[in-house]
């Protein structure tokens, strides 16, 4: 098998390039060197089908000789494809973790239809956990030996204060 | 029943397809979506005892011969692969559909769920039944990308960034994988398995061991083999409870299924044994300690998956036919062990507000059917008799001494420390979260406790929400599967010993998908 050594060092240098500035912190960069690598990799493919030829079409007749080989070059087209697809998802991922960045923790909060009761229900859950809370420390109070059987079911909320009311 | 092979990549990726039309009415998108992988159960079921019978099934796509066109071969290996995991990714679903109709469709089945679910599941099988190297690259893509987008579902700030580990881990494993085929390519002018059978032993020594060693590192990524394990336990946790169920069950396990199949139909002569023992080895011993320092579930349970790679690694690297089959058996264990293990988590999660055993407490009273479940998984995979992972470990150790030599009884006698660690730091979490009074959990005070880590980006929210009776289902259905693994141990290991048979034997393969010989 013969290769264009001009192929090959420009793929050297993709590689190289590549995986260097995929070594950094920036997503951004992450993604400009998968793409360097990616296109690397295309490159080491087209490189495996040796000396360049005619077409690889069969006109009816038998092979010729002086045909490329289209095996590598049909692997190729599919590792673009799916190269494309992970590159468009790399900049939906970057865009999102640079808004989240933005944004600190207000970013993980969504807006929705929903938001408006989540508040509500979010709500009425805390409103019910602290009369929880109160009745606990109501029933504690009470008893002076400081069994505490009946928190055991309680809400999770409920027992964070339970501490002080035991002696 | 050659018709039926194809069918299993392309029900689930029209079923894909209707989903994501199916968008806004999310009834019809579980529909769609149980009643593909049901039918995927039901064709796997069929393939695996026609295959188990007549010998491999072949398909030439589009009639093209092999090693021009794409073949896809199912033999006894790939229809074992195949049925477990339509019955786990079935399984995984329901509980999925449980917890949305708990939460009203609001939270984790999103509409764009049960597409990429299905696209997962095809590329999965993709994976499972490709003939050449090229097809199972392109289904190792198709799945990858699907838990790309599952993963980081939501878009929240800890799915991003766990997201972003696992993303650009997964990219360069799959780039090392795309420059072995290549290579391969070069060397041999074909990508077909059974071509390279023929002609990758005729290439000079040392050409094999570096296609051998890429091709292995771009797997043992996949599957989390140590020291390429690392990404794991830090993205896996983050994802929703069902989707952790699937990555834990089914992607590391393509890994393996990768290195099983690659090392042993292409690198027959298995001289990278020594290496692949040790690495098996510091599989097991380093994911086990990481394991016992883990105070979330979650976490701790990821670490028992990273460690239980060890056995199947093993089990590759002693290469025996007894050693495959014990392996092939453990594979299928731990598959369905690991999927509800996870399962169990996401249900403690949801019931007790969170996976953490410094607040976790009292389970058992609110919880006893989930106590039953998380008790039984965890004698299970610790290894305890009569379960499963006893006797895939038994046939595994039993295998290992009868080729003797110091490797293997130090591997054996790794493997059994981290059988027992794995039951010790179950039964921990298990004593933490469900036996452990609940009023004790304030102020408890315990140096172990103490010197636990907890997962860096719990924000210590406790919120528990109720589950459905469909997860408890599921969960128990996958569990009393696992159960069956036990009681018809003596059918699925013969089985699994007849799939190592064909393994030892790659004529059958070879002569499967060229009946007039190879080219």
């Amino acid at each position: 098998m013969s290769a264009s050594l001009t192929l090959v060092i420009v793929m050297a240098v993709m590689y190289a390039a590549g995986i260097y500035i995929m070594l950094e912190r920036s997503l951004t960069r992450v993604l400009i060197g998968f793409l360097l690598v990616g296109n690397a990799t295309n490159l080491l493919i087209f490189i495996m089908s040796g000396r360049p030829g005619s077409s690889p079409i069969v006109t009816g007749t038998a092979l010729d000789d002086t045909m490329a080989d289209p095996v590598p070059q049909v692997l190729m087209l599919t590792a673009i494809v799916i190269n494309f697809g992970i590159t468009a998802l790399l900049l939906a991922l970057i865009y999102r973790s640079w808004w989240l960045a933005q944004l600190g923790d207000e970013g993980d909060t969504l807006t929705d239809e929903h938001a408006a009761e989540t508040t509500e229900d979010s709500e009425v859950t805390f409103r019910s956990s602290t009369d929880d809370e109160a009745a606990v420390q109501a029933s504690l109070d009470a008893s002076e030996d400081g069994s505490d059987d009946d928190s055991s079911g309680a809400d999770n909320t409920g027992n964070s204060d339970r501490e002080a009311g035991t002696p | 029943m050659n018709v039926l092979v194809p069918l299993v990549v392309a029900i689930p990726l029209l079923g894909a397809a209707l989903t994501l039309a199916l968008g806004r009415r999310s009834r019809y998108q579980v529909m769609v979506s149980v009643l593909s992988l049901t039918v995927i159960v039901v064709i796997s079921a069929i393939l695996l005892v026609l295959v188990d019978q007549q010998g491999p099934a072949v398909v030439h796509v589009g009639d093209w011969q092999a090693p021009w066109g794409i073949v896809l071969v199912v033999d006894r290996l790939s229809a074992i692969m195949l049925i477990v995991s339509a019955l786990m990714l079935l399984g995984v679903l329901l509980f999925a559909v449980g917890q949305g109709i708990v939460e009203g469709d609001r939270e984790t089945p999103v509409s764009i769920f049960h597409p990429t679910y299905l696209v997962l599941a095809a590329g999965l099988f993709n994976a499972f039944i490709a003939g050449d190297l090229f097809n199972m690259y392109v289904g190792f893509e198709m799945l990858l990308s699907a838990s790309y987008v599952l993963l980081t579902l939501g878009g929240t700030g800890a799915r991003i960034r766990a997201g972003v580990t696992y993303i650009v881990v997964s990219l360069v494993s799959s780039i090392l994988f795309l420059s072995a085929i290549a290579l391969i390519y070069g060397a041999t002018g074909t990508v077909t398995l059974a071509l390279l059978a023929e002609r990758i032993p005729e290439l000079p020594g040392d050409v094999q061991l570096i296609l051998g060693l890429m091709l292995l590192i771009a797997f043992s990524v996949k599957a989390a083999v140590f020291p390429l394990s690392f990404w794991l336990p830090d993205s896996y946790p983050t994802a929703p409870a069902p989707v952790t169920a699937v990555f834990a069950g089914l992607l590391t396990k393509v890994g393996v299924y990768a290195i099983l199949r690659t090392q042993t139909l292409l690198f027959p002569d298995n001289r990278l044994q020594v290496p692949l023992m040790i690495v098996a080895l510091l599989t097991m011993v380093i994911g086990i300690l990481g394991a016992l320092a883990q105070a979330d579930i979650k976490r701790l349970l990821s670490f028992t998956l990273v460690s239980h790679i060890g056995y199947m690694i093993f089990g590759i690297a002693i290469g025996t036919e007894a050693a495959i089959a014990a392996t092939i058996y453990y594979v299928v264990h731990h598959i369905m062990i690991q999927t509800t293990l996870f399962l169990c988590a996401g249900l403690i999660e949801r019931i007790g507000g969170t996976t953490s055993l410094a607040r976790l407490g009292g389970m058992l009273k609110a919880a006893p059917f989930v106590a039953i479940l998380f008790f039984i998984g965890a004698l299970n995979l610790g290894g305890i008799p009569p379960f499963s992972g006893f006797l895939g470990k038994v046939a595994l150790f039993d295998a290992g001494v009868q080729v003797g030599g110091g490797l293997n009884y130090l591997l054996l006698a790794g493997g059994a420390a981290t059988s027992l660690l794995t039951l010790y730091a179950l039964a921990r979490a298990w004593n933490m979260a469900f036996w452990r009074p609940r009023r004790d959990v304030e102020n408890y005070d315990s140096a172990m406790l103490d010197a636990l880590q907890d997962d860096p980006h719990d924000e210590g929210t406790v919120l528990t929400k109720t589950t459905s009776p469909l997860m408890t289902a599921a969960t128990a259905t996958m569990l009393a599967l696992t159960v069956c693994l036990t009681v018809f141990a003596g059918p699925a290991f013969d089985l699994a010993a007849r799939a190592a048979a064909n393994i030892e034997e790659p004529s059958t393969y070879i002569d499967a998908v060229f009946p007039g010989g190879a080219p």
